[in-house]
């Protein structure tokens, strides 16, 4: 056993995140860290990277008990994270990515040896099998790339522990298996590790043990072979999978949108489709695949080089996204706390901010106007939260989410566009999320929803549409959609 | 942990933000009375009311030009180009006066260059995504180039009889009217801000310009916008300015961003954007503007004025800072 | 393929260099004596201040940081040791070098301390040194003028006085030139640099100190600016109050337009030494050229904004690249 943890616990302010949990990872295994968001797992991780200390408990690595102050310190004893968003030095070339902090130095002045990194690169890169140039720049990179190069900084620092979150997130299905192939490798090369995922099928593919928290307890751990998705979603939840994904049967009517021969010079081409009143428009594809870039052309706030749009029939020409929202589109964006929601205001000017002109007596704000707006849709997606008073940043990622979905619900669209909107939620808020839809559909609305969880589309969607590289690559009615037809569109094959 | 605990923490945490914001207020309001009080110690001059009145002619055109430029530091942009808008308005007014204007024509013309350099400089920052204080940067030279190339190394001193109202002149003989323009204006952009839709667009695009984007805020309208008006309100001073000194020279208004820059900053409003009020910015007028006329009085000269002033800025916001980070290190070692 | 990329890289430089070749030319072309050999020492004498000055000014911007202070610092320095020639005239021009650098570096420090230390944002910070600064040297100089015939010889001659072909002035800018570039290149501390502009959070995650790297920037701006506070002095010999009043802007424009962006992290030695002589020369030419003196700022002006916009150009994304280049695959059609 390389890493025992155990008696963690650490309180922040009110909350107790974490409450006597315990971790092991042994050498040459894969440890499955599983939970909600909110569950602890990513304290435990920035606990054990020397980002947080522990309140209380014991970090014993190699038999010999850390205490770790910095994050230097725990890279220093070899534990390494790579992370869902790989922090990268755009400007700077891979193999100074690879060592910054510790540049190779040579030479009778110390000076830095450009040579001996570029070589070192080179043989850190072919340990994992990749083939980079070590001169590239890093913005020429692409997400698995940057991963790749993330494992490989990794190795620089001889790290014996290697701690993978949420790595999938933007990989396509080979680049899946390259990891797959590189944990093994590690694995074979002595290494322990320990992998967190919400995505099963990587669970059962790749790890040998596992460890389940929730609410900041140690609940479950043991081999994975004596255990299902079923039990685990139960250890995890406290519920059962159907309860997740709720479909409610509603009335699809006319086209409400008509999308045709919407281009980009580099992101997207030929894109024409409609969407119905009451449906629910499944957008599926891998991360990259362009349906982000083409839902921001379509609300306007990008140009497209050339599409045109068609509102109940009538051309709606919109530059920007206050055009859109005049005739009744919403998009609730992916990057929830940098588009979406502005930490530092309060729920309330959050919620009011793009009805600002319904609510004002004039040009005047009408602050008891915008409070009661909150209030409603704090209580109707049940937001966790004090007041609406309350800074968003201090919300739970789930909550900073209906926040978001709550101010364009204010708007009162007609349509609207949801794009990975249950992306790094809880379950428990994911099907609270997806109720809401049920409901929306229900009261007429019409729903474009992009996602790059396929359960989820399958789940809920009255229709598919799927992207590969910028392009159509597949359209399905639900009836007919499997997960092996929508995959394989996704990978463009 | 009960919802009660939840809601006291949590408003607590709220109206802590609100009590720091004002207590840069109560601050200055402090600074203020102590920099009358040393003042009135230096020079029996300085308590006279009729000169604490007269001395706000020194320092009314500038502070009229740090209201907009509140705003446009709260959207989190910036203009160092408004000492040359101010010159290059006051040399065509001169141009305008030379040319037999009447008054009304000679104020629209200050006007129009004001209002046309602002327009320049907004749409160059929003069509080239350029940051402000470069593009500024460069207007700061066009527009003063501008200006010195036409007057080069005269005087233009030719206006109507009329025109030296606005400078010179006295509302019922006690308020001068460059003073009364600057108080209606500071309640206008005051109310402006904190209490209109507009207003409360500059605090999200400030807070966090992408999301106000997609939130329907037409930023690019509004970024242009604070320019424009920023370049009208120079004007304004300009026209103020002229008037007042009856002449123009290449020399005009000359580091008058900086020090409008500092009234801004010194007045709370964050260089980071989102946050920031117009009483704060008008107590900092007040602060800078009769602290420099009491060390007038004394006859200190204006270059060690300004060190003061840069001592005062340095210090208002390395104090809380290191305040802060003291007390963070007491409490860590207790 | 390594040395293709770091050609598309080199490309600003080289544009840079090929549109100062064809600035020379077209000049040549208007006012062939502004090319006499002569003339151009001239220029690149006086060219030295701003080459010098944006060496300080990068490393400063790559930190995501802004120096306001580098012309007040210059300025004081310089009214300093005028007064130290006058007093002691006997004083070489290695002691003036060396107490330039010390007292910039100790005027940056300030300026680091309330960056790194209290954490005040840069703009800010500096804008309120350069205006304590410059009081300082009215408290200094009660106001008075330093001239000619009060400074020493040894003081005097320096920065003119030719050594191996070329004046003593552009030997300094040279070597200071040929520090910062290995500085930046071949040195921790200068790679610091780059990281702690380029992504601070990252950089701390990496166990760069940010702290260090900022205090460091601003100590050499400082330095840097001292040292041109002797040169300056020197060269024109005069000091006063108001000396390089006004150039912090165009330090800056030269950086920028040498293609260090605002934003951190990004910037090449070759780039702002060329910026500042490209600047320089449009300011130099225009009395050759027969332009009006009093046009000089408007045109100055103008060339900024025009440099700005190439920039700006040249940088924007064209959106990230997700269509392949070739033909797509079939749609597969099932509805």
């Amino acid at each position: 056993m390389l890493l025992h943890a155990s008696g963690i616990s650490k309180r922040f302010g009110g909350v107790q995140a974490l409450s006597n949990v315990s971790l092991t990872a042994s050498v040459g295994e894969v440890m499955a860290l599983i939970g909600e968001n909110g569950a602890g797992k990513s304290t435990l991780v920035k606990i054990l990277t020397g980002v947080y200390q522990a309140d209380e408990g014991h970090i014993v690595l190699a038999g010999e008990p850390t205490n770790f102050t910095r994050p230097q310190d725990a890279t220093a004893a070899g534990i390494s994270a790579i992370h869902q968003e790989p922090t990268v030095f755009e400007d700077l070339s891979v193999a100074e990515n690879i060592f910054v902090g510790m540049l190779p130095c040579g030479g009778r002045l110390g000076l830095i040896d450009w040579s001996e990194m570029r070589r070192r690169s080179r043989e850190l890169l072919a340990e994992i099998g990749v083939d980079i140039d070590p001169a590239t720049p890093m913005r020429h990179l692409g997400v698995a790339e940057r991963h790749l190069l993330t494992i490989a900084k990794a190795l620089s620092t001889n790290a014996q522990l290697f701690i993978f979150d949420e790595p999938t997130a933007s990989l396509s299905h080979q680049e899946i298996h390259h990891l797959y192939g590189i944990i093994e490798r590690l694995k074979r090369a002595g290494k322990a590790i320990v992998f967190i995922s919400h995505k099963f099928d990587e669970i059962f593919a790749i790890s040998d043990r596992y460890t389940v928290l929730r609410d900041g307890f140690h609940v479950e751990e043991g081999r994975i072979e004596e255990t299902d998705e079923a039990a685990l979603v139960r250890s995890m939840v406290g519920r059962t999978l159907e309860q997740i994904y709720p479909k409610a049967a509603v009335e699809i009517g006319e086209i409400v949108l008509e999308v045709s021969g919407f281009r980009h010079e580099t992101e997207f081409d030929d894109i024409s489709f409609d969407l119905r009143r009451g449906e629910i428009l499944g957008f599926y594809g891998l991360i990259g695949a362009g349906r982000t870039e083409l839902m921001e052309a379509i609300f306007g706030l990008t140009r497209p080089a050339a599409g045109r749009l068609l509102l109940k029939g009538h051309p709606l020409r919109n530059s920007d996204p206050a055009d859109s929202m005049a005739a009744g589109l919403a998009y609730v964006p992916e990057d929830r706390q940098h588009h979406g929601a502005i930490l530092a205001m309060s729920i309330r000017e959050n919620v009011a901010l793009p009805s600002l002109d319904k609510l004002s007596r004039g040009v005047f704000l009408n602050r008891a106007a915008e409070t009661d707006l909150a209030d409603r849709y704090q209580k109707r997606l049940t937001i966790k939260a004090s007041d609406s008073e309350q800074l968003v940043a201090e919300l739970s990622g789930g909550n900073q989410q209906k926040v978001v979905v709550a101010k364009w619900l204010a708007s009162d669209p007609r349509i609207m566009i949801l794009d990975e909107p249950t992306k790094g939620i809880d379950i428990g808020s994911k099907a609270e999320v997806h109720r809401v839809i049920g409901q929306l559909v229900k009261g007429g609305m019409s729903i474009i929803l992009v996602s790059s969880e396929l359960e989820e589309v399958l789940g809920i969607a009255d229709r598919i549409v799927v992207m590969h590289r910028g392009r159509i690559t597949g359209r399905f009615q639900r009836e007919e959609a499997t997960a092996e037809v929508v995959m394989s569109a996704a990978a463009g094959t | 942990m009960n919802k009660q605990d939840t809601r006291n923490t949590n408003s607590a945490r709220v109206t802590s933000l609100r009590r720091w914001l004002a207590s840069w207020e109560a601050a200055l309001i402090l600074l203020l009375a102590a920099v009358i009080v040393l003042n009135s110690l230096l020079s029996p001059y300085f308590l006279d009311w009729l000169n604490l009145i007269d001395s706000t002619f020194s320092f009314s055109e500038q502070a009229l030009i740090a209201l907009p430029m509140a705003y446009l530091i709260i959207a989190r942009e910036i203009d160092v180009s408004v000492a040359s808008i101010v010159a290059l308005s006051a040399v065509m007014m001169g141009l305008a006066g030379e040319a037999g204007f009447g008054s009304w024509a000679i104020i629209c013309t200050g006007l129009l260059t004001g209002l046309l350099a602002g327009l320049l400089n907004g749409v160059i920052v929003t069509a080239l995504g350029v940051h402000s204080i470069v593009v500024t940067i460069g207007t700061l030279s066009l527009y003063r180039g501008i200006a010195v190339a036409i007057v080069r190394d005269k005087a233009l001193t030719t206006f109507p009889r009329d025109f030296f109202v606005w400078g010179r002149n006295y509302i019922g003989g006690v308020l001068p009217v460059e003073f009364a323009i600057f108080l209606i204006a500071t309640i206008i952009f005051g109310v402006t801000l904190h209490r209109t839709v507009f207003g409360q667009r500059i605090f999200a695009i400030g807070a966090n310009p992408e999301a106000a984007e997609y939130s329907g805020v037409r930023t690019k309208r509004y970024r242009i916008g604070l320019f424009v008006l920023t370049g009208l309100i120079s004007g304004l001073a300009a026209i103020l300015l002229v008037s007042r000194l009856g002449s123009v020279r290449l020399n005009i208004a000359t580091g008058w961003e900086l020090q409008v820059i500092t009234m801004v900053v010194l007045g709370g409003v964050s260089i980071a954007g989102g946050a920031g009020t117009i009483l704060g910015v008008t107590l900092a007028v007040f602060l800078i503007g009769w602290f420099t006329f009491g060390l007038s009085l004394i006859n200190v000269p204006g270059i060690v004025v300004n060190l003061f002033v840069g001592l005062m800025l340095i210090g208002a916001i390395a104090i809380p800072s290191v305040a802060r980070a003291l007390m963070r290190f007491f409490a860590r070692s207790r | 393929m390594s040395a293709a990329v770091r050609w598309i890289s080199g490309q600003r430089e080289s544009a840079l260099g090929v549109v100062i070749i064809l600035l020379l030319i077209v000049i040549g072309l208007r006012a062939p004596n502004y090319l006499a050999p002569a003339n151009l020492l001239n220029v690149l004498i006086n060219a030295s201040f701003l080459m010098l000055l944006v060496l300080g000014q990068l490393i400063v911007l790559l930190t995501r940081g802004i120096d306001l202070s580098p012309a007040s610092v210059l300025a004081f320095t310089g009214m300093f040791l005028a007064k130290l020639s006058h007093a002691v005239p006997e004083t070489s021009a290695l002691v003036y070098i060396l107490l330039g650098l010390l007292m910039g570096t100790v005027l940056g420090a300030l300026n680091g301390t309330l960056v790194a230390g209290a954490g005040i944002p840069p703009i800010i910070a500096t804008l309120g040194t350069m205006t304590v600064y410059r009081g300082l040297i009215f408290l200094l100089s009660g106001g008075a003028w330093i001239s000619e015939h009060e400074m020493s010889v040894p003081f005097k001659s320096f920065p003119t006085g030719v050594r191996v072909v070329l004046p003593n002035i552009v030997w300094v800018t040279i070597i200071c030139a040929f520090a910062a570039w290995l500085f930046l290149r071949y040195t921790r501390a200068g790679r610091a640099l780059y990281a702690v502009g380029g992504n601070p959070a990252a950089a701390r995650l990496a166990g760069v100190s940010i702290k260090r790297a900022e205090f460091l920037a601003y100590c050499i701006s400082g330095a840097i600016a001292g040292l041109c506070g002797y040169l300056w002095t020197a060269r024109f010999a005069i000091a006063y109050t108001q000396a390089a009043e006004g150039r912090e802007f165009a330090i800056i424009a030269a950086c920028v337009i040498g293609g260090v962006t605002i934003t951190g992290g990004k910037g090449t030695v070759a780039g702002v030494i060329l910026g500042a002589l490209f600047l320089s020369i449009i300011e130099s030419s225009l009395p050759f050229v027969r332009v009006n003196p009093f046009l000089q700022m408007a045109i100055s002006g103008f060339v900024i904004l025009i440099a700005v916009a190439v920039n700006s150009r040249s940088e924007r994304s064209t959106g990230r690249q997700i269509l392949p280049p070739e033909a797509a695959p079939e749609p597969r059609e099932t509805s």
